[in-house]
């Protein structure tokens, strides 16, 4: 079941185009922000409200590299993998952050407190190498930077 | 120098607020244009000569008199600008949307005006947020001052504009994606024609826009399409330029510059050249999906037609640099896992194709690669091109690939002969 904060912030999207469809992408990041992931139940609920099958919601869910299909912990780490990330020693950047946190990218930590996934560039390509965790953007990373960095993150 | 676009833009404060942005000019051009006929804005920017900034370097006034006027049915027609932004190697817009929010939107009004759309979306990549926040908060200005809405400045035009933020995927900054993705389905390509000058948004007429095309607008109308277009170093294309360098520069970043700077002086004045013990190999000069350029190249004007004659794109415009102790296969395989991961899957040569070239790829990373691996390179690079695939996306993971193999054949032979990369330690 959608939450009654959820139906009306869906609802609000509703007014932003002619069709319910079209409100497809931004349910799921209503509902993605408020339970932190999409269940196939969420999937069911939204296609209801949208008056869509679940098979369209979920093909638009799966579309979407930043839409998760599966729980992800309490913080997200974005880390570009592209090229000029790349160039800039993104490679050891995400060797060191997953031996730091004992998981292999895509995977989240033990504890519930950390999903590392490589993420398409960040559009921060001066000032690599860039990573993001939940909505903050942290450039001209170095390994030493790393730790204090994951340190505010609890 | 003029640097329209940027210099109000700063880096250490909020951007400018409704009332600050009037007061250095801003809207001046919104009150005079919507006081005269829509056709008086394509006019001004057809003089200008402004190419759009997505990559394509289509002529903005001519794309914007390919839609039909009126035609009495009350559908409305639609405009969106696209910040998509996800060409890796490019972060131009999200200097102009974090920068200067007020900008795009009077640049996206003024655009609406001319081909007379009711509805604006703003596409937005998912990871800009804090653009999003300033373009949010720009926008309840606007419609407060009546900048939006239903008779904006007391005239009879209506505009509503939204704010539509994506999941991430880089299909959805090409235009029907695009178009795809705002309808709520998957962001595959659509078949073209119909354009979506004619046929976009739920079958209406939709002109898509580059964010820093439509920042240049205002300008272009306030200061006419005449100084807009003397702003350039070359001849037939006008205006300044938002160009970038990343890689292992002494000072990376962005710069507005005249349109037709060279290579040499954006890389050597402006970035400062390669880092200490760094030499320069070869640069992708719009980001990953144009031809590599080499030394013989650095004096080549950075505009559509010298970057085209030159055996490339000028693109989004921001470089990438190849030094000395980077790869470029490594490069190359860094570009192709991005283009395979993704392709949107519709048509075979991309969907099938990428993949295999970047296992193949990484193959000789690997050291396991053999010389019938470079014949399937080339053989790849002569097929998956326009025309044999749905969209551009595939045949623009060819081009540093193609390019590479083209000036950096010895490195792939090398990394035959010695079963290894030879950058990486034995
Ligand atoms: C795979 C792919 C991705 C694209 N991504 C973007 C993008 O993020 N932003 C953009 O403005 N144009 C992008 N384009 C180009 C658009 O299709 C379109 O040409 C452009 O938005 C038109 O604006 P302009 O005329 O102002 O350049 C992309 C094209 C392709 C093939
Ligand atoms: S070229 Fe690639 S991205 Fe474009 S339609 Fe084909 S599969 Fe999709």
């Amino acid at each position: 079941m959608l939450t009654e904060q959820e139906q009306q912030a869906i609802g609000e999207e509703l007014r932003h185009y002619p069709q319910p469809r079209a409100a497809v992408s931004e349910a799921l990041k209503i509902v993605q922000r408020h339970r932190g992931w999409v269940s196939d139940e969420s999937v069911r609920d939204i296609g209801a409200a949208l008056d869509l099958t679940p098979a369209e919601v979920d093909s638009v869910a799966t579309f979407y590299s930043m839409i998760f299909r599966r729980p992800v912990g309490r913080h997200v780490i974005l880390i570009c993998d592209s090229v000029s990330c790349w160039i800039m020693g993104a490679n050891p950047l995400q060797a060191h952050l997953a031996a730091t946190l004992g998981i292999q990218p895509g995977a989240t930590t033990a504890d519930g407190r950390f999903t590392l996934l490589p993420c398409a560039c960040l559009g921060a390509c001066d000032r690599a190498p860039a990573l993001m965790i939940d909505d903050d953007l942290h450039v001209d990373l170095t390994l030493e930077k790393l730790g204090e960095l994951l340190e505010k993150y609890a | 120098m003029d640097r329209p676009l940027t210099q109000h833009i700063r880096p250490d404060r909020e951007p400018l607020t409704l009332r600050e942005y009037e007061q250095v000019g801003g809207y001046q051009a919104a009150r005079q244009a919507l006081q005269a006929a829509p056709r008086d804005v394509t006019d001004q920017v057809l003089k200008a000569s402004l190419r759009g900034r997505g990559g394509g370097g289509f002529l903005t006034g001519q794309k914007w008199s390919l839609v039909p006027p009126d035609d009495g049915s009350g559908q409305p027609k639609y405009i969106v600008a696209n910040g998509d932004e996800m060409e890796p190697g490019t972060m131009k817009d999200r200097w102009l949307l974090e920068g200067q929010p007020h900008q795009l939107i009077e640049g996206l009004l003024l655009g609406a005006y001319a081909i007379q759309a009711r509805v604006a979306y703003i596409f937005l990549r998912w990871d800009y947020k804090l653009a999003a926040r300033r373009l949010q908060q720009a926008l309840a200005e606007a419609y407060a001052e009546r900048l939006l809405g239903a008779h904006i400045l007391g005239t009879d035009y209506q505009l509503d504009m939204v704010l539509h933020t994506s999941a991430g995927r880089y299909m959805c900054g090409e235009e029907t994606g695009l178009l795809n993705a705002i309808e709520g389905r998957r962001a595959n390509p659509r078949n073209k024609p119909p354009f979506a000058v004619t046929c976009g948004l739920w079958g209406r007429p939709t002109a898509i826009n580059n964010v820093e095309t439509l920042c240049c607008i205002p300008h272009i109308v306030q200061r006419g399409g005449d100084w807009f277009r003397s702003l350039s170093r070359s001849p037939d294309e006008g205006g300044t330029k938002i160009y970038g360098v990343s890689g292992r520069v002494r000072h990376p970043g962005l710069w507005e510059l005249p349109l037709g700077t060279t290579a040499r002086e954006l890389l050597e004045e402006h970035a400062g050249g390669l880092r200490d013990g760094y030499v320069f190999r070869g640069l992708l000069p719009g980001g990953a999906s144009t031809d590599f350029l080499v030394a013989q190249h650095l004096d080549v004007k950075l505009d559509f037609s010298s970057v085209e004659k030159a055996g490339s794109r000028l693109g989004t415009g921001t470089m990438v640099v190849l030094d000395d102790r980077t790869c470029p296969v490594g490069l190359v395989l860094n570009l192709m896992q991005f283009f395979a991961r993704e392709s949107c899957g519709w048509c075979t040569p991309c969907r099938e194709g990428l993949p295999w070239l970047a296992r193949t790829l990484q193959a000789l990373e690997d050291g396991q690669g053999t010389s019938a691996d470079l014949d399937l390179l080339d053989a790849h690079v002569q097929t998956i091109r326009m025309g044999h695939t749905f969209c551009a996306l595939a045949p623009g993971a060819m081009a540093p690939l193609g390019s590479a193999l083209k000036y950096f054949r010895r490195d792939f032979e090398r990394h035959v002969a010695d079963q290894r990369c030879p950058w990486r330690a034995p």
